[in-house]
């Protein structure tokens, strides 16, 4: 269940669009849920439909579309890398190999304690700055291994887990 | 010569602010516009200017305008493509963020010609902090008069929003932009019927790029004929370039599309050339989806010409031996880069993005990136070669919307160019994983390939 405050959000939202159209309040109504829990469990997606008067299926295939849409739990810090060409260019495989090495998981793993998630991504519209990654809702650019460690000791920092 | 309309005022000290990018002449066109000027005024301002879209099509943007049904009663929307997902894009980011207000200025004239009184930036879902710049804008605009009700007393009402994509290149193709802004799957429509006609909620609709909105700004304060007088030929008007790759100073820079492209990369006003003494080796010049050009072909034409900054020069050659401005992005490989690999990460590329609704690029892209994947890896025959060539031209012109050209492009064109650095993938695979195919002949002066 989302705060009555998220839920004065969703009506904002739903008022930018002529009447009966609230359909399109859908995928910024999926950020706001997923920033709030996280990622879409099938409970969100129904929750989401009955606040849009949607049918269930029309969320279900909006949120499968959309890579941005996590529709499993990932780890409190989502790592997604860059690795089309510009960024390939510029060493993207070497980060993405130190980050396996680093955290001891794969592509599409999460470490066991739950902190890191890590997934390779498409261009980001950062191709100037690569290599680069996305960390929650900015981007770290100009990445080297030296600034990978620091990132992760910085997020675990954050996450209380280091003194 | 430098000349900057767009971003001559982005590093002023608290631009993104309302206040000092008033005092630095902002807002100036949206008085002349409602003021002293009538919509379809302002519509042949654009069309004398000769701008053209700068989202990657470049089509007339005036012309684009005047297509717009006005049936009685039926509102119009004007939709702000800020979706930006090309590899090698990323031009329209840093004119958000730095200088926000000089798109919102952009977007109020653009909505006044089009009659607009809902505007819509469509963002991609990535671009996740840029929301809050635009919105504080947005509102600042809003409480300064510029926005909402009866603007400056002139009787027109605009309110502007910003809408978040999620993740998907295709939503900037701009039926399935449309699609995606009605909560709906990205999956573009056939046209006709053109969103000039029937957009989003079935109502008449323009989608722009962010660059062209935000060149309106300049066009009507110099006039459209004065705009014109930049550049040269069909090229009017500066352009924002996207430089990345293989650079010294990788960034956005605007151009005056007179300067050739030697100077762009070499010259230290633009990318200061390639590091640690490398040699050019080839250039993606406008987004992953045009064709790669070989340094030779690059810096002059098949015909020995000097080639420029501009939409005719870089596409002078067709597909044979040019390439195309594209959206802009601008990337530079050197001698050590793989073009095999790097076409592979393109194929991949396309094959995500893929919406899946036709089956030459649902299939096409999959079997492509497999296929490249196994020649990177030296695992390649040499009838894949061939193979590929086939799929490419397979998937072009049979699709519903022009991502299946954008993924069969830079495929034909690796091939068409680099042929034989895919023969000795194929030829050497085990040293092909140990080193790279290097500069060869591609740098030799001028040659053309069969
Ligand atoms: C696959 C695909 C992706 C596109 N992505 C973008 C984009 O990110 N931004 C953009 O402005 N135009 C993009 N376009 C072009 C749009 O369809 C449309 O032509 C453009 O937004 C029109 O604006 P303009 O005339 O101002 O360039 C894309 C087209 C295709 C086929
Ligand atoms: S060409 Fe590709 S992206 Fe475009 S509609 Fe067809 S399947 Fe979808
Ligand atoms: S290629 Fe990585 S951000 Fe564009």
């Amino acid at each position: 269940m989302l705060s009555q405050e998220k839920l004065n959000k969703v009506q904002e939202i739903i008022a930018r669009y002529p009447e009966g159209k609230q359909k399109s309040a859908l995928i910024p109504v999926l950020h706001l849920a997923q920033d709030v829990f996280g990622w879409l469990s099938a409970e969100t997606m129904d929750y989401v439909a009955s606040l849009l008067k949607l049918e269930p299926i029309e969320v279900y295939e909006v949120a499968t579309f959309y890579s941005m849409f996590n529709l499993k739990p990932v780890g409190k810090y989502l790592f997604e890398v860059c690795q089309t060409g510009p960024c390939m260019i510029n060493g993207s495989d070497d980060i993405i190999e130190y980050i396996k090495q680093k955290l001891n998981i794969g592509v599409g793993e999460t470490t066991p304690d739950g902190l890191f998630t890590l997934k390779t991504v498409e261009c980001l519209g950062a191709c100037g700055y690569a290599p680069m990654m996305q960390l929650g809702k900015h981007y770290r650019e100009h990445l080297t291994k030296a600034k990978v460690d620091q990132i992760i000791e910085e997020c675990r920092k954050n996450a209380g887990i280091l003194n | 010569m430098s000349v900057k309309l767009l971003l001559e005022k982005a590093h002023v000290e608290g631009i993104r602010s309302f206040d000092v990018y008033r005092r630095e002449g902002g807002y100036r066109s949206v008085e002349k516009a409602l003021k002293t000027m009538s919509p379809d005024a302002v519509t042949e301002e654009v069309k004398k200017s000769g701008l053209r879209g700068r989202g990657g099509a470049g089509f007339p943007s005036g012309l684009k305008w005047s297509f717009l049904a006005k049936p009685e009663g039926v509102p119009r929307h004007l939709v702000c493509n800020a979706d930006e997902s090309e590899p090698g894009t990323f031009k329209d980011r840093y004119l958000m963020e730095f200088i926000p207000h000089l798109l919102i200025e952009g977007l109020i004239v653009s909505s006044f010609a089009l009659g607009s009184h809902a505007t819509y930036i469509y963002i991609r879902g990535e671009y996740a902090w840029i929301p809050d710049i635009l919105e504080q804008a947005i509102a600042e605009a809003k409480n300064n008069g510029f926005l909402g009700k009866n603007i400056l007393g002139s009787g027109f009402d605009c309110e502007i929003y910003v809408q978040r994509g999620a993740g998907a290149y295709i939503c900037g193709e701009e039926t399935a932009l449309i699609e995606s802004l009605e909560g709906k799957r990205g999956n573009p429509r056939i046209k006709p019927p053109f969103p000039a006609v029937k957009g989003v909620w079935d109502r008449p609709t323009v989608v722009n790029n962010v660059e062209t909105l935000a060149a309106v700004v300049p066009i009507i304060n110099m006039g459209g004929e004065e705009y014109a007088k930049i550049g040269v030929g069909k090229s009017t008007g500066t352009k924002l370039i996207s430089a990345c790759g293989n650079i010294n100073k990788p960034g956005v820079y605007e151009i005056d599309m007179t300067i050739s492209v030697e100077e762009f990369i070499y010259s230290d006003e633009y990318c200061g050339g390639i590091p640690n003494g490398k040699r050019l080796k080839a250039c993606i010049p406008g987004g992953s989806s045009v064709p790669i050009l070989p340094a030779n072909l690059l810096l002059k034409t098949a015909k020995g010409e000097t080639r420029y900054m501009n939409y005719e020069s870089l596409a002078d050659g067709g597909f044979a031996t040019g390439s195309m401005m594209g959206s802009g992005g601008f990337i530079i490989l050197d001698e050590d880069q793989c073009v095999v690999k790097n076409t592979y990460t393109l194929a991949r590329f396309y094959r995500h993005e893929s919406c899946g609704q036709c089956s030459p690029c649902r299939e096409g892209t999959g079997w492509m990136e497999k296929i490249l994947k196994n020649i990177d890896t030296g695992k390649g025959k040499m009838s894949d070669i061939d193979l590929l060539w086939d799929i490419q031209r397979k998937i072009e012109g049979n699709t519903i919307c022009p991502l299946g050209d954008a993924a069969a492009w830079p495929v034909a064109a690796a091939i068409r160019h680099f042929r034989d650095e895919f023969e000795w993938h194929v030829n050497n695979p085990q040293e092909s994983q140990t080193r790279n195919f290097g500069l060869a002949h591609y740098a030799d002066p001028i040659y053309v390939p069969a």
